[in-house]
Formats: structure tokens, sequence, C-alpha cells
């Protein structure tokens, strides 16, 4: 459990950490390291150069920009979890941060390095690709920004160049009053990779029905999933749970699930549904709490 | 390559090799053996230890990595030789261990919660102590020491009657 040996960089700026990454092929960029170190433990990574980006000035805040939250790539994890911009602005990443590994990894672990490692099962990827994120990077001196459906390749793949840099992440905010979210997963333990997980962002009228959803599941395909059909058929609608599992079961149906030794394709695809219920449920109900809120 | 940490409030310039972990460099070079070496992959916790007053993975980072940072082991903990912490009392008086592997991260994990959470709830114990595990106790008297460390830590802060 000892790493191979590799040498150590710290740049001062983004573009010195793209040029040491175009010098060697075999370099890497750290940042908080929860998910490399283990990995280089191991020796299933086996960089040459670890260039580390967590203390380059300015790549670290939350803030609001127009109708969008831009977060840094290096913000720790426990510093989005607590955030009150994030709480108020941005309450399905609110919602996922404590599922994000446990404590102590979130003390370390980054946003951009959770977005950039891209784990199929991410709670921050997840959340990412439900409400439609924009991923900005750096690379030949040039800044770009991706749209999370076209950033997040596969497991563990992404559209970043080899020689680029996540800079921060942009998540849009509802300007909707009253916006309810729901998350839920299944692991064999707390802060356990998911084998299934399911998030739901749903905004809701004076009288309860739907005038926008979002729905997502994780950790079931290659890429977490967007069921824009579903967030399409809930609007206008109040919650039904029946309605609502039929629709998440059809449109899952032509989905091909993954299967491993924990659980195979045919399990996730009916926890999916089940999840992907309980996360609208929890969604429609959390919208209402602020309706009657209102109401009073 | 060179590196200045702060460990315990005293600064020590160590030269490592950038595969160090932090785990390896306190134990190793500092000679600070409170800091146990589990499972070497972040999965265990006994390697528990604060930076800037948060519990992290020792195992997870490189001494490089900790440059400059404040770090806070079990050796750090007593007020003064031949004393102990509140946390630290509350897990003799409740034999909150069997073995002792895990303790030193579960009183660390346990004081990063009690900084910030002065009243924390059952669940709130559970929670922070979550990524670490014991395989002898069963937990309970670990989050019983951890309650009664909370309770008597407030208590200090009370006026006498």
């Amino acid at each position: 459990m000892k790493p191979a040996p590799f040498e150590y960089s710290r740049p001062a700026h983004v573009d010195e950490a793209c040029a040491l990454l175009a010098a060697d092929e075999g370099a890497r960029l750290v940042a908080g390291g929860q998910t490399l170190v283990p990995l280089m433990a191991m020796r299933l990574a086996r960089p040459t150069r670890l260039v580390d980006i967590v203390r380059i000035p300015g790549l670290a805040y939350v803030r609001s920009e127009g109708d969008e939250i831009e977060i840094g790539a290096t913000t720790r994890q426990h510093v989005v979890e607590s955030d009150l911009i994030v709480r108020a602005k941005l309450p399905l990443l609110a919602k996922v941060m404590p599922y994000v590994g446990h404590g102590a990894t979130r003390a370390r672990g980054t946003i951009g390095g959770s977005l950039a490692n891209a784990d199929h099962a991410a709670e921050i990827v997840l959340v990412a690709m439900t409400l439609g994120a924009t991923l900005r990077f750096r690379d030949g001196g040039k800044t770009a920004d991706v749209a999370a459906e076209e950033f997040f390749l596969g497991p563990m793949v992404t559209a970043l160049p080899p020689t680029g840099v996540l800079i921060a992440a942009r998540f849009p905010v509802w300007p909707e009053q009253r916006v309810g979210v729901g998350f839920h997963e299944i692991n064999a333990r707390a802060s356990d990779f998911a084998f299934v997980s399911a998030a739901a962002q749903v905004a809701v009228d004076a009288a309860g029905r739907c005038t926008r959803a979002a729905v997502g599941v994780g950790a079931a395909t290659a890429v977490p999933l967007r069921l824009d059909a579903v967030a399409e058929a809930l609007k206008g609608q109040t919650f039904d749970e029946a309605s609502v599992r039929g629709i998440v079961g059809a449109t899952l149906s032509a989905v091909d699930t993954m299967a491993d030794l924990h659980a195979s394709a045919d399990y996730r695809r009916r926890v999916a549904v089940t999840l992907a219920a309980r996360a609208i449920a929890d969604a429609y109900r959390d919208a209402q709490i602020l309706r009657d809120a209102d109401a009073r | 390559m060179r590196v200045e940490l702060d460990v315990n409030r005293q600064k020590h310039a160590v030269e490592v090799e950038p595969r160090t972990s932090l785990l390896d460099c306190l134990r190793d070079t500092l000679l600070l053996t409170g800091a146990h070496a589990g499972c070497e992959h972040g999965v265990c916790g006994a390697c528990t230890v604060l930076i800037d007053g948060a519990a992290v993975r020792s195992c997870l980072m490189f001494a490089v990595q900790a440059d400059g940072c404040a770090i806070t082991t079990i050796e750090g903990l007593a007020p003064a030789p031949g004393e102990l912490s509140p946390l630290q009392d509350a897990f003799c008086e409740t034999h909150g261990m069997q073995c002792g592997y895990c303790t030193p991260a579960m009183i660390l994990a346990a004081h990063a919660l009690l900084a910030r959470n002065a009243q924390p709830s059952r669940d709130e114990i559970v929670e922070a102590i979550s990524g670490n595990i014991c395989r002898c106790t069963g937990y309970a008297q670990i989050v019983e020491a951890i309650a009664l460390a909370a309770e008597r830590m407030r208590g200090l802060n009370r006026p006498e009657r």
C-alpha cells in the first residue's frame, strides 16, 4: 500500500499547470486527492508527476453569477456542504453533499476533483447532469465552457483535454418561488459507492401542480442519466405515485443498466424506479412546505 | 523535498520523498506513532489527524501536500504531560475501547465534532465517527464516551453556583 515514486509540482497559475501536463504524458492533476491517492496506494494509478493545483489562488469560491452559481474547482466539498448561498440557491447540491464520501474525505476532496473524476456513482456528477451544469476549463491559454451532458463521456472519462484543467462549475439557479428537492441512494454502507441513486428538483405553483422538474438517476448507467421525459410528464401534475412509477419505469425500460458483483442490471432498473419515485415525492413535499409557508 | 509541518503547535522541517504519506512522515520521521496505519487506502480511518481543525485521513495525503498546514495528532490533545483531555478521560471512564487501535482516530474525529457542535445528538455523533472502523466494541461505549465528554465540556463553561 505504498505508491510508486513520482515527482511533485505545485504551480502558481492554472496555465503553468497546463504546461506541466503538456510536458509529461504521465503527469496527473491532484487537488484533494481523495480518489487518486488510494488508487496510487493500490498502484492502480502510477503517475510520473503530481501537479498539485489546490493552492492556486482564486480557484476556491462560491459566488452568484446572474442566474447561475459558480463554484471554483478547488472548493472543498465540506465548504460547499455548509455554504449558505448553495443552501439557498442550489438546494439539490446542498441535499446530496452529506452523501459524498464521509466527513474526513469531504474535508479534503474538492468539487472539481469529483466532477473531473466522473465516477458514475458520484453524487456531484449526478447533480451536474440533472440540473444541466456547465463545466469551465482552461487549456492552451484559453478558457472554454462545456455542458455537463457533453462533458461526461463514460465512467471516469470526460471531454477534458489531456492538458486541460477544470477551473469551475456553473449550476443554474431556478427562479421559481417554490422549489423542492429529493435525493435517495442505496449502497452497502453509508458513505460507500451507491449502486443506484436518484435526484429530483420540482417547482410547484400555488395549487401544488408542477411547473418545472428535473430528474436524474445515477450509478445505474455509465454516466448519470437525466430523465427529460419524466420531467416533461410531471408538468401540470400534482404528485401521484402510481403514475410517477409508471412513467419512470417506462423511460428506464429502454435503458441498458449496468451489472456487477453487487447488483444485477434488473435490480438496478427496479431500484431506480423506486428511488426516483421517492425523490420526486420528496421534492413535491419539500416544495409544498414552502407553498404552505407562503400561505401563512 | 523539504517540507515544513506545524505539528501540535511545534514547527518541524523535514526532508521527504514526494510519495511519503503524511501518516508515514508523522510516524517514521517525527516518531508520533499515535496515528495508526490500518488499511492505508482511506477506508478504516485509523490514521485520522486534524488539519486546520478538520478530521482527515493522513494516509490519503502526501506529506508534501501538508506543507505549512497546522496538524494535530493524538499526542497534541492533552493539556499537559500526565494529563488527559476531557474526551480522553471520557473514553477511559466509559471504556470506549478494547484493543485501542482505532481509539486515537476516534478521539480526534470526536474532537473535530465537539469543536463545531457542543451539543451533538446521538445521530450526529454516529455520523461524525462513521468513517472510523472499530472491530471490537460495537461502538456503543464510544458513542457514550463522546456524549459524556460533550456534556462535561459544556459544563466547564457554566458559572459555578
